[in-house]
Order: C-alpha cells, then sequence, then structure tokens
C-alpha cells in the first residue's frame, strides 16, 4: 500500500523531532542537569519512527534503554520525558525511572528495560495474554543485534513461534553491542536469519530508510495481526553517538561514520517529500522550527518542574501495603 | 472440615481461583498433562483445556517473562517453576524486571503475577536441587514472598496470592507435599502478613516456616517433657512480614530462637535475630539463637546432608543454650 503524504509528512516531524531531542537531552546531560546512562538514538531515527507509524493506537511498544524515540512515536509528551530525564515529578514516571525506563500507558508504550533481551520473554507475555483475551492487537519489540546472542532472544523466539504469538520483532542492528563490533561478538550475523531458524520469517530493511521500514512493517504488523505468528524484522541502522554519553565511541573508525552519515534518514526522507512535490524546503523548516520550540519547551518545563518530594522515596513499590511497612501507594 | 494433603490443597487453591476468574492462568513445565511433578496440577488441564493449563518449554527466564507480560495486558497468571533452583536461572526476570517495575516506571505498571516453586532438600538431591534461597528474595524490595507449611495456610495463602495485585514469589516444600492437614470446605482466604502461632508456650520463642515448622515442633514437644515450654511462630509471609507476633511473643518469653532450612550466613535468621535486638535488647535474658543450615553446597551422602541441614535435634540443642 502506497503510504499516504500526510504520514510521510508525520514521519519527517517525527524522526526531526527525535533527533532534537536527543541533542536537547546531550545538551541538558552536559549542563549537568540529567545523570546516570542516557543512550541516544541519534542516527537511527528511521528505525523507531517507520516501523511504529505502522500500528494501531493500542498496539503495544517495548522497547530497551535506548528508548526516547520510541516513546516519542507513540505519542507521549516531550515534556514529561524531558522531565523524566530531568529526576522531576512532573516525569513520566515521576522521576523514578530516568532515561532507560520510559513507561507510558495511555500510549501503550510499556517500557525501556536495561538488561540487554530482558523484554523479550516479557513482549511473549503481552502478546500470549493478548491471543488468549482475543484482542486484535499485536506487539512490537524492539531489541539490539547484541540481543540476539542472549539466552532469552532464544527463549522467547521459541515460545513466540511455539503458540504463534502476534509480536513483530523488530531488530535495531547498529552492528555494536556497546563497544563490541558484532564481527567479533556474533558466530553468525545474518539476525533474520536467527529468526528462520525457529519457522519465523526474518527480514532485512533499510533502517536508514524510514518508509522502507514502514512500508516492511505494515506487511509484518498485517501478518502477525491476521494470526499468522510471529514476524522478525531486521533494520540495519547506526548510531551516531557512542553507546551512551560517557562512551566518546572511538572503537569505530570516521570513514565508517562518515559513510553511513552520507545515509542520514532525515534529509533522505527531506528530499523526497520535495521531488515528489510533497513539500517545499520553506514548509520543512517551519516544521523543524515548530519541533526546536517544542524541545526547548519541553527543557524548561524539566527545568522548572519540582523534584519528587522526599515522601515518593517510598511510594509505588507495592499497590497493597500492610501494617508496620514504610511503603505507600502512589 | 477435610483432611487433605498439601499438594491438594495447592490443586484446591488454584482450580477454586481458575473458576472465579477467567484471567487467572497457569503455566509451566510439566503442569498440564501430566499434572505436576509433584501432583500439584492434577486434573486442572482437563478441566480447563490446554489454553488455561499450558506446558511450556523448558526456559524458567521465559516463563517469569510469560507471567510478567500477561500480567502487564490484564491476565493474572501463574507461573510454576518445577523447583526453586530453577528460579536461579530466572533471577533477571524475577528481580530486575518483576520486583523493579512498578517503581522503575513511577506505578505505572500493576503485575498481579503468583510464581509458584518448590523449595528445599532433606531427601538427597545434593548440591543443585536442595536449595532454600527464600533469603534472597526477601532481600529484594518489590516482591511478596509467601513460604506456607501446612494445608491450611498453602491454600488460604495461594488464594490471596493470585488474588494479589503485585508480584508474589509463592514458596512450597518438596518435601511436606504429602503431609496432611485439615482443611475447611467452605471457602477461606488468609491474609498477608499474619503470623500464625503453631503452638503457645512461655519460655522461648521459635521461629520457623515451612518444613522447619516440623522440625520446630518437633523439637518444643520433647522439650515439653523437660518442662520448657516452647512458643512456635510460622511467619507465613517473609514480605511482608509480622513482626508484631514475634516481638511480642520475644517480650514475653525473653528469649528467641530462629529456625531456617537456607544457609546461616546473612540469612533470614540473621535479619530477624538483628530486628528482634533492635527492639527488645533490654528485654532479652539471652543473645538472639540461629539454627540453620551449614554454610556449605548441600551434599548428597545421607549422613553428610543430615549434617548438613538443621533438624529438630538442633533446635533442641539451641533452646537448651539460652535456657539451661
Amino acid at each position: 500500500m502506497a503510504i499516504p503524504a500526510a504520514d510521510k509528512m508525520s514521519l519527517f516531524r517525527m524522526m526531526h523531532l527525535m533527533r532534537r531531542f536527543e541533542q536537547g537531552a546531550a545538551e541538558a546531560y552536559a549542563e549537568g542537569h540529567i545523570g546516570g546512562f542516557m543512550h541516544l538514538y541519534i542516527g537511527q531515527e528511521a528505525a523507531a519512527a517507520g516501523s511504529i507509524s505502522a500500528l494501531n493506537h493500542d498496539d503495544i511498544v517495548i522497547a530497551t534503554y535506548r528508548d526516547h524515540a520510541h516513546a516519542l512515536a507513540r505519542g507521549s509528551s516531550p515534556r514529561a520525558l524531558m522531565a523524566e530525564l530531568y529526576g522531576r515529578a512532573t516525569g513520566l514516571c515521576k522521576g523514578k525511572g530516568g532515561s532507560m525506563h520510559f513507561y507510558d500507558p495511555q500510549n501503550y508504550f510499556v517500557g525501556g528495560y536495561a538488561i540487554v533481551g530482558g523484554q523479550l520473554p516479557v513482549a511473549a507475555g503481552m502478546a500470549l495474554g493478548i491471543q488468549m483475551r482475543n484482542e486484535d492487537r499485536v506487539v512490537m519489540a524492539f531489541f539490539g543485534d547484541g540481543a540476539s546472542n542472549q539466552g532469552v532472544f532464544h527463549e522467547a523466539l521459541n515460545m513466540a513461534k511455539l503458540w504463534d504469538l502476534p509480536i513483530v520483532f523488530v531488530c535495531e542492528n547498529n552492528f555494536y553491542g556497546i563497544a563490541t563490533d558484532v564481527r567479533i561478538s556474533s558466530a553468525y550475523n545474518e539476525i533474520h536469519r536467527k529468526a528462520q531458524g525457529y519457522g519465523i520469517p526474518g527480514k532485512v530493511v533499510n533502517g536508514m530508510d524510514v518508509l522502507a521500514v514502514r512500508q516492511a512493517c505494515e506487511e509484518a504488523v498485517r501478518y502477525a495481526r491476521q494470526g499468522s505468528g510471529p514476524i522478525l524484522l531486521e533494520a540495519r541502522c547506526y548510531r551516531y553517538q557512542g553507546h551512551s554519553m560517557t562512551d566518546p565511541g572511538k572503537y569505530r573508525s570516521q570513514a565508517e561514520a562518515d559513510l553511513w552519515k552520507k545515509r542520514d534518514p532525515i534529509p533522505r526522507l527531506a528530499k523526497h517529500l520535495i521531488d515528489e512535490g510533497l513539500a517545499d524546503q520553506g514548509r520543512l523548516d517551519e516544521i523543524e522550527a515548530e519541533v526546536n520550540r517544542t524541545v526547548l519547551d519541553a527543557m524548561q518545563f524539566a527545568e522548572s518542574s519540582p523534584e519528587p518530594a522526599p515522601s515518593a522515596l517510598y511510594a509505588d513499590v507495592f499497590v497493597e501495603t500492610y501494617p508496620g511497612e514504610l511503603y505507600t501507594n502512589g | 472440615m477435610a483432611e487433605i494433603r498439601y499438594f491438594q490443597a495447592v490443586t484446591q487453591a488454584i482450580q477454586e481461583e481458575m473458576a472465579r476468574d477467567e484471567r487467572v492462568f497457569l503455566f509451566g513445565e510439566d503442569v498440564g498433562l501430566v499434572g505436576g511433578t509433584f501432583r500439584c496440577t492434577e486434573g486442572l488441564m482437563a478441566e480447563f483445556g490446554s489454553r488455561r493449563v499450558r506446558d511450556t518449554p523448558i526456559a524458567e527466564a521465559a516463563i517469569v517473562g510469560l507471567a510478567i507480560g500477561s500480567a502487564m495486558v490484564g491476565m493474572r497468571p501463574i507461573a510454576e517453576l518445577m523447583t526453586m533452583n530453577f528460579a536461579i536461572v530466572a533471577m533477571d526476570q524475577i528481580i530486575n524486571h518483576a520486583s523493579k517495575m512498578r517503581y522503575m516506571f513511577g506505578g505505572n505498571v500493576n503485575l498481579p503475577l503468583v510464581i509458584r516453586a518448590p523449595a528445599g532438600g532433606g531427601t538427597q538431591k545434593a548440591a543443585q536441587h536442595s536449595h532454600c534461597i527464600e533469603s534472597w528474595f526477601v532481600n529484594a524490595p518489590g516482591i511478596r514472598v509467601v513460604i506456607p507449611s501446612t494445608p491450611y495456610d498453602v491454600k488460604g495463602l495461594l488464594k490471596t496470592a493470585i488474588r494479589s495485585e503485585d508480584p508474589v514469589l509463592f514458596i512450597e516444600h518438596e518435601a511436606i507435599y504429602n503431609r496432611k492437614g485439615e482443611v475447611p470446605e467452605e471457602e477461606y482466604l488468609l491474609p498477608f502478613g499474619v503470623a500464625d502461632i503453631k503452638r503457645p508456650g512461655r519460655d522461648v520463642t521459635i521461629v520457623a516456616w515451612s518444613r522447619m515448622v516440623f522440625e520446630a515442633l518437633k523439637a518444643a514437644e520433647q522439650l515439653a517433657e523437660e518442662g520448657i515450654e516452647c512458643e512456635v511462630i510460622d511467619p507465613r509471609t517473609l514480605d511482608p512480614l509480622d513482626m508484631d507476633t514475634i516481638l511480642t511473643s520475644v517480650l514475653r518469653t525473653r528469649r528467641a530462637v530462629i529456625v531456617e532450612e537456607g544457609w546461616r550466613n546473612v540469612g533470614m535468621g540473621a535479619e530477624l535475630a538483628a530486628r528482634i535486638q533492635e527492639h527488645l535488647f533490654y528485654d532479652l535474658e539471652a543473645p538472639v539463637q540461629r539454627v540453620a543450615a551449614a554454610d556449605v553446597p548441600t551434599p548428597y551422602a545421607r549422613n553428610l546432608e543430615k549434617l548438613a541441614l538443621p533438624d529438630a535435634d538442633d533446635v533442641i540443642e539451641a533452646v537448651l543454650k539460652i535456657t539451661l
């Protein structure tokens, strides 16, 4: 199916929002507003934007610790996300989770998980629940190339196919597991073919081309939704920054980075929009300016928001609490 | 009151809750067709079908992951780990995921799930199949730890666990599945965080749970013949923990012995001893005693295993040490 022009414009806006959000977060991190581990998505925007745009609102997205872009793509408020990064009470998770643990039930974004591969059996469980409740929904589960060497990746794929669960696995293959090149960590690098070993269809898609990702995911989502079982897409992409804010990424050559930056998904889509006569440069500039204002507003909102009250320390460990405990609920 | 076995009380609790609430479902290794390695799920697949009683691959981490994920979308899963030993395989899903998610996601998620697993040694299963590691899980906030000793307790607490809105690790014991006890015909639930006094006594407070309750009761019986009356308290849930009942008892007896099948070093007994002295330091007549497993991997040879694991004789010795 042809991708509607309005959707292409939305993808342009979304990818730009993802990038500006990450740039804003990086600035705030450098200024000391944000602590801990923070993993930027810059360069990989087409993967999350394209795939998530193929979903219905109540389909479920689960992601890794590199989760800012996925929450944005699901429609989470940039203010709430930025405030979470700043560790403020107004954050998406009340400042309890930080960069790696966004969670937005209203938008069916169910987390950022910081143990490589750990979200995959959880994804299988959600898909099992959906299947048992006969709901017309799918789970889209993101993971990185590194996760494909974890045991739970294989456990989850086996169960997903065994019961034909409605899951679209999306591998964001950026070719590095933290600092280690996949070529020295993986015996076999065709991750989509690992799926085939479980009887699951696996395909490669150019993760730097948002329209290609969108197209592939539409097909994959249709496949999973119609009850055919799980499917896996391997989106090959590249992160421009290091693994996290503390990683300068010196293990990669400048030539390699330059090569990938030539394939940058945002100018690529901009050129397509102009070539197809869907927008002129002025319109694209307007979108960029609007997005820039949104991110600045989010940063101002975060900075002016209060820290969590000390009383929040013992809140939300459990739903049900008992006499003599310090825990409170909410 | 009917007299039934511990494993049958487990079955009854699951059966009743599955009949009551269609969101409740059960899965694990060999739980369906064969009815569970310890017969706890016999007849359930026939009654509820293979969707709601599901045999899984041997993949413990993913079994717990299934529980987490299905709970997130509105189911009320009961995951069975064939034994507690395999909880160690699933540790990342239990600790890094189930116990952390509600808090780290700012209260945005409830995880109403139960992980059932039988623990324990005493029948020559050697180092990798004898674990009593409940203290590991009590150490981590965010997951309830329930560890009943009798058929009555296991049924009432399992029903509560299944209705709980939070993750519950429900620890049974392999060596007490065949013990009988009275269970009411009518429905009942038992609350978390309420200890049960299994035997009243004025001289010494013994705190014990799971299989050790029976070693403690045996010891109390023998000590009574010598005129020493022990009060045996079973906390039944270690998280939440009913310290009130324990402290009230110790305040009266002024002596306490903690009995656990797990290792002594940094065990639950150490925590209880610390809490008792924090509250009752000046009321104690003697140091709090710990009876626990020897700090070695559980040996196979019958005589060595007996030396390694605590029993009634060890409890008697500990009691006599602080009463003579």
